[in-house]
């Protein structure tokens, strides 16, 4: 124990004396919360939009209205010409335009029907998509609006409630992406990283031919990480409640077990990558290419799995942050209990289980 | 008990393709200085893996400390005190905190075995606040002396540990080796260095995976077959003096020793003289020619140029 003890004690030593990896270590959860947070958002806000108004009447000016007081665009009018509209879109101005046709009051009060072009700038289909359901969404506002004044009888209307997140935040949806991205980067990488430090520079050697125990090199080499996520796990916490305004639904402690669950997963991942390499260099870009890219990849945090290929939806079950991932939802905003992430969670035991077998099975007690 | 017996070890590389160790056997006794003296490449490391249960042999055997490498790992790596030839502490952390961090691996303390280090330890200790990363060639080897050192080992394993040491360190060094053997620990050691080989007990010459002869410094340079001479000149180089003895039909040996030329000749009973004269004939005057006690490395040259 004493000796486990000091050897812990001097991992922690290699971490704080070591500038960039302590930078790495705490800067990375935080800078990437930021990123994500507020750079990298696909929500849509104070979008500059051109209203081209042709029709000057009662409800083009209502319509109008009720597009500036939304939140998601900016107004800026007074163009009449379709060759000012074109230089508009060129030069990146604005990316939606909104004209009404001359007469559009009249065709609506008298024949019941008037139309509106919607135009976007597509060269980012996304956004462009976005901002037409919006636009789409005020102007069906407008008809019903219009329509109860008037007493016209059949009026279908679609309600939709967005649950769980009904503002459409994308903070919910990355957080636990970035969790299970940050984690799996410092459990895999700095794991695999320290104990194949140890061969590259012979003091593995040395550890070898001592009394201690050779799988207690490994076991101690994981626990500072463990400790050190654990850190992690906390700070971003701490940003997304505070600084993204995103509350943890559930229970915070089942949310800390299940994140001991994965860091532990990882952490055998690391300890399996650097049974298997002898380089410092090899065993971080198996680190990022085979954990790294999966983890974004495969995790269903940045591209839906639904959509894949059924062999890559199959493959994407023997990847740890997917599950992690789903479990983390269900905590922070579905706020749901054990009985909901069971299932995750035993997977999550099985891969580590086997990555601890695999990895005990192929340490070296010799040198190569 | 010999606390070292190895019994014909072989071990290649590469399936098969490069030979490492090629039949080697020898044994050391208790509270002896062995050195395994040969150049880079002469299979000395592979030994000391091999021996430090560290690499498993192709074939042969090998005991350690009574237990043999292959079954008995767990007991000889409770035993020895090894020092690989690269320096292998922990760079970021200090002097003190390196030799703590060994002492408790090998479940001990700095306090209960600083009799054996002190004489060592002593020389670094104004420094062990300092990071080993920090440390010059010579403080680092006494640094990693001491932290193999720390938990009392019956036998020491040193490989090859003066290579990138000044030469005052590296004094200083095998006279605390000399120190340790009378404190009662085998020690086993390495190096490339043919004056520190005259330090050893005994010796077992090495050259490309098998030991040439096993005995002690004297009886080697003692059993050297033929008189040697030293031949210098102020007038002539070097190479035009090698070069006139190559053409000398009696020249069995010659070779470049720092200044000098040393040469051993077919016919036993040749004098200096007629060497003297051989030389002015080819026009190289002046020259003086000494016979000598042949040193460790004429034997190794001798062993290896007789294969």
């Amino acid at each position: 124990m004493k000796q486990f003890l000091a050897f812990v004690r001097k991992e922690f030593a290699h971490v704080i004396r070591d500038r960039k990896t302590l930078l790495i270590l705490f800067g990375m959860p935080v800078v990437q919360i930021l990123i994500f947070g507020f750079a990298l958002t696909n929500e849509v806000k104070n979008t500059s939009i051109l209203i081209v108004d042709h029709a000057k009447d009662v409800a083009s000016q209502q319509l109008i209205t009720k597009i500036e007081a939304s939140q998601y665009f900016e107004v800026q009018r007074s163009i009449l010409s379709p060759h000012e509209i074109n230089k508009a879109f060129q030069e990146g101005v604005v990316k939606v335009a909104v004209v009404f046709p001359v007469g559009f009051n009249e065709s609506l009060k008298h024949e019941n029907s008037a139309s509106v072009q919607l135009l976007a700038d597509a060269s980012d289909p996304n956004t462009a998509t976005t901002l037409t359901n919006y636009l789409g969404a005020i102007v069906e506002d407008f008809q019903s609006a219009n329509n109860e004044l008037n007493g016209t009888p059949y009026n279908i209307s679609t309600e939709t409630r967005m649950l769980y997140n009904p503002q459409l935040q994308g903070a919910h949806n990355f957080v636990p992406g970035v969790m299970a991205l940050v984690l799996m980067l410092v459990c895999v990488m700095m794991t695999a990283v320290s104990i194949v430090r140890e061969k590259e520079t012979g003091t593995m050697e040395i550890l070898l031919v001592s009394p201690f125990k050779p799988l207690l090199v490994i076991v101690s080499k994981a626990v500072p990480y463990l400790l050190l996520s654990l850190i992690n796990v906390i700070s971003i916490l701490l940003l997304s409640v505070f600084v993204l305004d995103l509350p943890v639904k559930g229970s915070i402690i089942l949310l800390f077990a299940e994140s001991i669950l994965f860091i532990i997963t990882c952490l055998t991942m690391g300890i399996f990558i650097s049974v298997k390499t002898s380089s410092q260099q090899v065993a971080m870009l198996i680190s990022l290419m085979g954990m790294l890219l999966p983890t974004i990849l495969f995790s269903g945090f940045m591209f839906p799995i639904e959509n894949m290929p059924v062999a890559l939806q199959i493959f994407s079950n023997v990847v740890p942050a997917k599950w992690f991932y789903i479990i983390v939802k269900s905590i922070m905003i579905k706020g749901m209990g054990f009985g909901g992430i069971w299932k995750e969670s035993l997977i999550l035991c099985l891969i580590t289980l086997f990555l601890l077998v695999v990895s005990l099975k192929s340490f070296k007690i010799r040198l190569s | 008990m010999q606390p070292i017996i190895v019994n014909s070890l072989n071990k290649t590389y590469g399936n098969g393709q490069v030979t490492a160790v090629k039949d080697v056997s020898f044994t050391v006794n208790e509270n002896e200085l062995f050195g395994l003296i040969g150049p880079d490449g002469a299979g000395k490391t592979s030994i000391f893996r091999i021996l430090t249960t560290l690499l498993l042999a192709d074939s042969g055997t090998a005991k350690v400390a009574g237990f043999d490498v292959v079954t008995g790992y767990r007991e000889i790596r409770q035993r020895v005190g090894y020092m690989p030839g690269r320096f292998s502490l922990y760079p970021d952390l200090t002097i003190e905190e390196n030799l703590a961090f060994f002492a408790t691996i090998f479940d001990t303390s700095i306090e209960e075995n600083y009799h054996l280090i002190r004489d060592i330890y002593i020389q670094i200790e104004p420094f062990k606040k300092r990071r080993a990363g920090k440390l010059s060639g010579g403080m680092k080897q006494k640094l990693a002396l001491c932290c193999a050192l720390i938990h009392k080992p019956e036998v020491l394993f040193l490989d090859e540990p003066t290579t990138g040491v000044d030469p005052v360190s590296r004094k200083e060094f095998w006279e605390m080796l000399g120190r340790l053997k009378s404190g009662g620990i085998t020690i086993l050691v390495s190096t490339p260095y043919m004056d520190e080989a005259s330090l050893c007990d005994r010796i077992a010459l090495m050259q490309s995976g098998s030991i040439m002869t096993i005995d002690t410094p004297e009886a080697l340079t003692g059993s050297y077959p033929d008189p040697l001479f030293a031949i210098s000149t102020e007038k002539a180089s070097m190479p035009s003096i090698l070069n006139a003895l190559a053409q000398f039909e009696k020249t069995k040996s010659h070779y470049a020793f720092g200044e000098f030329a040393h040469a051993s000749f077919t016919d036993k009973n040749l004098s200096a003289d007629d060497i003297i004269g051989y030389l002015d004939s080819r026009g190289i005057t002046n020259s003086r020619i000494n016979l000598i006690k042949p040193t460790i490395e004429d034997r190794f040259i001798q062993l290896a140029t007789q294969k």
